[in-house]
């Protein structure tokens, strides 16, 4: 299942990465929110109620998309580029 | 000799006022969150897509390659930071961070063009995986290429909201209906706008029309949206004209207009008044876009939503006022020019205001998230007021927690000062606002070892 759908970029060279240790494969020129939701029904899961979460302002403002790599440093989804290698953690069950 | 100027943001309103302080002979620092400039109007893809610049902003493209060349054009006679986020400003230095590492520039001259987001009311079911803003939903078409979902119903009000219904119809999207909040007899208050802005005015009639001529559903006067799904969008319910809806959709794009990212400006020390049109306070400005701080200019949509086209003007005259503050020769006619044409472009906001009404009667239910960070309910919010007798919004976040989380307000506080106004009775402008903090948006840790590390 994946949220958002991709309509440009189809032949873009292939970035790999792995989410909550499986390997996924995004395209260059996607942010980390578009990779992972291209994948998934949500990225994140609250701190409170633990619902999923998949974003919402895609512009760096509301702060909703924070996910975490397994290095243990934090990241905003939509307004960081997908790296090759990058191993993103969701906190979500798939 | 004199520090440079500092320009934050490179949208419309930040490039038009680089370009205009380079012409004078200035050399400003221009400070921009995104890897590219355009602000989110004219956002550039992280690399090209294989589409044309009419394929990615349509009616707009001229004006973007415009600004998108012309700014390339400065690369030169500017100290252009993308990718940077100034976090906080303070005594005439601004503390700035890119990549984990942090910078401070002392500058002489100020101008924040800082932009815009969306403006938003909870709506229950706003949380779900598949609801993003209007904003959203057209930064993943314009710059990710991605539609954020196969069957997409456009929520709220506002340009945006047909715009962007508009933009992923033709992108071959499923739209599956515009639900706009405001009854039909707001649009009939258009035909004023036609003489003050007939191209922006015929580009969204065209946009319905074709909206309509697909076969796509409009419907007016829709209220108390509900937006329903387990973890992930389903469908969308609404009652209008004692009527109610109900469509299956994967995705919702909501927005009610947007709002201005105003939280440097007051960092900056600008004085704030309540603005009717936008329902916000806004930095206090004179018609060049002086704040009531000395050196401090603001443009654009940071500073009231006026659009794209005014920001342009807006960014040329806050730095002509610049160039004039500093001694500098300024062309007088110039700036009479742009204020007139600024004149016009707020009546046409205001035409565009009557035409977009904003919901003021939403009722928020008790079991909706108003605060989405700290994940604090309307009902929990409204049992605080009462129970400590609050009026103000400060208090409300102290006892409530509304607005304390990683966004720091941005998209609650709009909603928890029309909740106190309706609670308390008063004006929303007597709910205040919430004082702004820095760091403006979170920051490393990491950030905050090397800045003690240089105090040392």
């Amino acid at each position: 299942m994946a949220v958002l759908h991709r309509l440009f970029r189809h032949d873009a060279p292939t970035i790999s990465f792995t989410l909550d240790g499986a390997l996924c494969e995004g395209r260059a020129g996607d942010t980390v929110l578009t990779a992972i939701l291209m994948q998934m029904d949500s990225l994140r899961t609250s701190e409170f109620t633990g619902e999923a979460r998949a974003g919402f302002c895609q512009m760096g403002a509301c702060q909703d998309c924070w996910v975490t790599l397994e290095s243990g440093e934090r990241l905003r989804a939509c307004s960081t580029p997908l790296a090759e290698g990058m191993r993103i953690l969701t906190g979500v069950w798939r | 000799m004199r520090a440079a100027p500092l320009i934050v943001g490179a949208g419309p309103a930040g490039i038009r006022a680089a370009m205009t302080l380079v012409a004078a002979g200035l050399r400003p620092v221009v400070v921009d969150e995104a890897p590219a400039c355009g602000g989110q109007i004219y956002r550039q893809p992280l690399i090209p897509d294989g589409r044309t610049p009419a394929g990615r902003y349509g009616s707009e493209a001229a004006k973007a390659m415009r600004l998108h060349t012309e700014f390339a054009e400065l690369r030169d006679r500017i100290d252009y930071r993308p990718g940077t986020l100034v976090w906080n400003l303070a005594l005439g230095v601004a503390h700035l961070t890119r990549d984990g590492k942090s910078d401070s520039i002392a500058h002489d001259g100020l101008i924040l063009a800082t932009g815009a987001m969306d403006r938003v009311l909870p709506v229950p079911g706003w949380t779900l995986p598949g609801v993003f803003s209007l904003g959203g939903a057209q930064i993943a078409l314009k710059a990710q290429g991605a539609a954020i979902g196969r069957r997409v119903v456009f929520l709220g009000s506002g340009p945006l909201l047909y715009l962007v219904a508009w933009q992923y119809l033709k992108a071959g999207v499923n739209v599956v209906a515009v639900l706009d909040t405001a009854p039909f007899t707001a649009k009939l208050r258009l035909a004023a706008g036609l003489l003050l802005d007939p191209r922006t005015l015929l580009l969204g009639l065209r946009y319905a029309a074709e909206l309509r001529l697909a076969g796509v559903p409009i419907r007016f006067g829709v209220e108390k949206p509900e937006i329903n799904g387990d973890g992930r969008v389903d469908s969308i319910g609404w009652a209008e004209a004692g009527r109610v809806g109900h469509l299956a959709c994967d995705a919702v794009a909501f927005g009610l207009g947007l709002k201005p990212e105003a939280q440097l400006a007051e960092l900056a020390g600008c004085a704030f008044v309540f603005s009717e049109r936008d329902r916000v306070y806004v930095p206090l400005r004179d018609r060049a876009g002086r704040s009531s701080v000395s050196g401090v200019y603001v443009a654009g949509d940071g500073a009231g939503i006026m659009g794209a086209d005014a920001a342009e003007a807006a960014g040329e005259r806050a730095a002509l006022a610049l160039i004039e503050d500093r001694g500098l020769a300024f062309d007088a006619g110039r700036a009479r020019q742009l204020e007139s044409a600024l004149k016009r472009l707020s009546r046409f906001r205001d035409v565009m205001a009557a035409a977009f009404p904003f919901p003021h009667d939403w009722r928020i239910a008790d079991d909706t998230t108003l605060c989405r960070c700290e994940e604090i309910t309307a009902g929990e919010a409204r049992a605080a007021i009462a129970q400590f007798g609050i009026r103000e919004i400060n208090r409300l976040k102290a006892v409530s927690r509304i607005g304390m989380g990683r966004c720091q307000g941005r998209l609650c506080s709009g909603a928890a000062a029309e909740l106190l106004a309706q609670e308390t009775g008063q004006g929303i402008d007597a709910a205040g606002r919430l004082r702004g903090q820095a760091p403006v948006k979170p920051v490393p840790l990491s950030l905050m070892d090397r800045i003690s590390e240089v105090a040392e």
